[in-house]
């Protein structure tokens, strides 16, 4: 089996584009290329934009960067917000926050965690696990989720909309909000604040137990193939908390490889690059990274749900450690490897998500009124937290005058490249090879990457739902066939 | 008994030295501005705070006050004009609002809020104004100034320094530091200043402080510009200096 990475004479084959993929934040798209045969020969997930922000912020004062970074995003802007954040307490010297402080970036962190899986579950791939990766296209989107199951599509909103009231109690504004600032926060949490977001916990515990059922039920319901679907074997990356547990915030770096030995483990992040490096590759803007006890040929892995739920010790929360233990258990493990198991790990991490919310709202710390500290100045600061999607890195320096110099930010759909080319490669050499191509069968490429990601903005920095273009052209440059659908996903016929 | 004035068909009473907008502002009467500050000589360069006067227009802030003019102002000939005016300002500089430290704070982003203005309006310039951070205490970002020149009077006539300057003619008019070197580190300039306190945009910042002020609590978040104005505003001709 070839690695479909790179044809040996692509210059005789069709080539097909998905271009750009719908359902996701940001613009990518997929080619194919296809001999006389239909049969796949090259597959590549491309991130077709350039980075801009680690250019533009260069000059800029580095007071102003974890407010201006999160504009990477809007699905999780709060990742940007607290890594740049962590990195800037350094450059402050702040190596010890305030307990206050501490928790209230937790507090945030984990509203963001749940408003993002829901998005990412409900919104966005939802449809495509309801309705079948090639059912009726016109209903396979939220709208057509919310007239089918309109309980599920209820709950999903609404989880969001929680996840975002805590947010704006924490950061001001439910989106690209202002309170994290190098050494601390700038407001805690009120009483009445807290008061609200009590209120509604509890329901909001329960929805995210039925939302692991949900996930879980779908994947048993089509077991085989969602096994199946996308798998791939390969190493896993994440951040871990001193005794194990899974820590989304803060902790040191494990690595384990794809029979589950360690790599390393509980690696300080401040030396990331000592453990991973980047490859470019010349056919995408997106750099590969690696492993380098492994090197750019096999040291390439898995971050984010999947990753962190197979590989944590244990989940601090009881309801979702007892989902964890299911989930690890479910099949012989199987589901750890599976493409598809990310929406069920994603769950599994929304309801830790909303239990550690509910835990922090009874902290009386949060009503503190010591909100920021510093130290002694540095020249650089390394920030790492565990975005929704995966690790994520922020690094800068900054000059004697306050002005950054050097930004590097490596984002978790980066640290995924190889791993969603394998997907997406793998899903083609299932369900593609051989056969003619129709919205369904291309729509199976796409359901790959929305399981890893649906927000390719943070690395491309597009915003907005892009509508889908397929070109089928021949071996001579002429176009056979042009199919295009609307930004909603919607079917527009072909012409 | 005091004279007064028709603003919008309503009186308004004055006293003797007042311009136009001082006494609508001691009033309670707001009329949008930019460049005035009270504590300063106005001196009628945003031109935002035009009113129409029977056939002419005339800024207000320079505009004495007299018994029995008919001055028009929330009419939209007036707001329309204004409103061009701030989007020319957005469109000249480089106003990232998002990522500023000075939003919820700022003059220009409030007043194009009351205003309405949603888009720039005209094609942004883009110039390449670099930041000067050499100070310790103190940044510029020329990104934001809007030449209204509130440092350049508070530091000569309060400070006594006179650290800024507007230098260059028309569309190449920018901010200087009076040092050779153009770097605001070999000036005499203080943290304690009153040219550091008085830009009503971001172009003056103290360092390491941005967004200490969680949303909600800054200047304009509860306030609209509109009312704000009013609370600053001398409710008595103490600062007239039009005919100074």
């Amino acid at each position: 089996m070839t690695s479909l990475e790179t044809a040996p004479h692509p210059e005789k084959l069709r080539r097909v584009a998905i271009d750009p993929l719908s359902r996701v934040e940001g613009h990518g798209k997929v080619t194919l290329l296809l001999d006389e045969n239909d049969h796949v020969q090259q597959v590549r997930l491309h991130i077709v934009e350039f980075r801009g922000f680690e250019k533009f912020i260069q000059g800029r004062p580095y007071w102003e960067v974890p407010v201006m970074v999160q504009r990477l995003c809007g699905i999780c802007p709060v990742s940007h917000h607290l890594a740049a954040s962590k990195a800037l307490d350094q450059i402050v010297g702040a190596f010890r926050l305030t307990p206050t402080a501490d928790k209230l970036r937790r507090l945030m962190h984990y509203g963001q965690i749940l408003q993002s899986h829901a998005l990412h579950f409900f919104h966005l791939s939802s449809p495509d696990l309801l309705f079948g990766f090639d059912s009726d296209v016109a209903r396979r989107n939220i709208v057509g989720v919310a007239a089918a199951y309109p309980e599920v599509a209820r709950q999903g909103v609404l989880l969001r909309k929680y996840g975002q009231e805590v947010i704006r109690h924490t950061a001001g504004k439910r989106i690209h909000g202002t309170g994290s600032v190098p050494g601390g926060v700038n407001k805690n949490l009120t009483l009445a604040e807290r008061d609200e977001l009590l209120k509604d916990i509890y329901p909001i515990i329960g929805w995210c137990r039925d939302a692991v059922h949900l996930a879980r039920r779908l994947f048993e319901q089509n077991l085989e193939e969602y096994n199946a679907f996308g798998r791939f074997r390969a190493h896993t990356l994440s951040l871990i908390r001193a005794d194990g547990a899974m820590d989304l915030y803060h902790g040191g770096l494990r690595a384990r490889d794809m029979d589950g030995g360690t790599i390393f483990d509980h690696v300080d992040y401040n030396h990331y690059w000592e453990q991973i490096s980047e490859e470019v590759k010349p056919w995408s803007y997106m750099k590969f990274p690696f492993l380098r006890a492994l090197g750019p040929q096999h040291g390439w892995y898995r971050v984010g749900p999947l990753a962190r739920v197979t590989h944590c010790d244990f989940i601090p929360t009881p309801l979702a450690d007892r989902e964890r233990m299911e989930f690890l258990a479910y099949d012989g493990g199987s589901v750890a490897g599976a493409t598809l198991g990310y929406h069920w790990a994603r769950m599994i991490e929304m309801l830790h998500a909303a239990e550690a919310i509910k835990e922090l709202l009874h902290d009386a710390d949060l009503q503190g009124t010591d909100l920021v500290v510093s130290g002694e100045r540095q020249e650089r600061g390394i920030g790492m937290i565990e975005a929704p999607r995966g690790t994520l890195i922020h690094h800068y320096r900054v000059d004697e005058h306050d002005q950054v110099i050097r930004a590097n930010l490596i984002v978790s759909t980066t640290h995924n490249n190889q791993a969603m080319n394998e997907a997406v490669r793998q899903v083609a050499r299932q369900y593609l090879d051989g056969r003619k191509l129709t919205e369904g069968l291309l729509n199976h490429i796409e359901v790959a990457v929305r399981a890893f990601d649906p927000c390719l903005s943070c690395a491309t920095h597009a915003l907005g739902r892009m509508p889908l273009r397929v070109e089928l052209i021949d071996a001579g440059g002429d176009t056979i066939e042009v199919m295009m659908r609307g930004g909603a996903g919607e079917g527009v016929a072909p012409h | 008994m005091s004279d007064t004035f028709l603003l919008d068909g309503e009186e308004v009473p004055f006293a003797p030295g007042q311009s136009v907008l001082q006494a609508a502002l001691a009033a309670g009467r707001y009329i949008p501005h930019l460049c005035y500050h009270p504590e300063f000589k106005p001196h009628g360069s945003c031109k935002v705070c035009t009113v129409r006067i029977g056939r002419r227009t005339a800024a207000s802030c320079t505009l004495p006050a007299q018994a029995g003019l008919e001055v028009e102002s929330d009419c939209d000939e007036m707001n329309d004009l204004r409103r061009t005016l701030v989007q020319m300002l957005f469109a000249e500089g480089n106003h990232f609002c998002p990522s500023c430290e000075k939003s919820g704070n700022c003059m220009l982003q409030a007043l194009g809020a009351d205003l309405g203005v949603l888009t720039a309006g005209f094609r942004h310039f883009f110039p390449n104004r670099p930041v000067d951070a050499s100070h310790p205490d103190i940044l510029l970002d020329f990104n934001r100034c809007i030449l209204c020149e509130l440092c350049v009077r508070a530091s000569c006539e309060v400070d006594e320094k006179c650290v800024f300057a507007l230098s260059g003619r028309g569309i190449d008019k920018h901010l200087v530091v009076n040092a050779a070197s153009g770097r605001l580190a070999d000036t005499d300039i203080a943290l304690s200043d009153k040219a550091v306190e008085v830009c009503p945009v971001g172009v003056i910042l103290k360092k390491r402080v941005g967004f200490a002020t969680p949303i909600g609590e800054r200047r304009y978040d509860r306030r609209p510009i509109s009312a704000q104005a009013l609370d600053d505003a001398p409710r008595t001709a103490q600062n007239a200096s039009v005919r100074e």
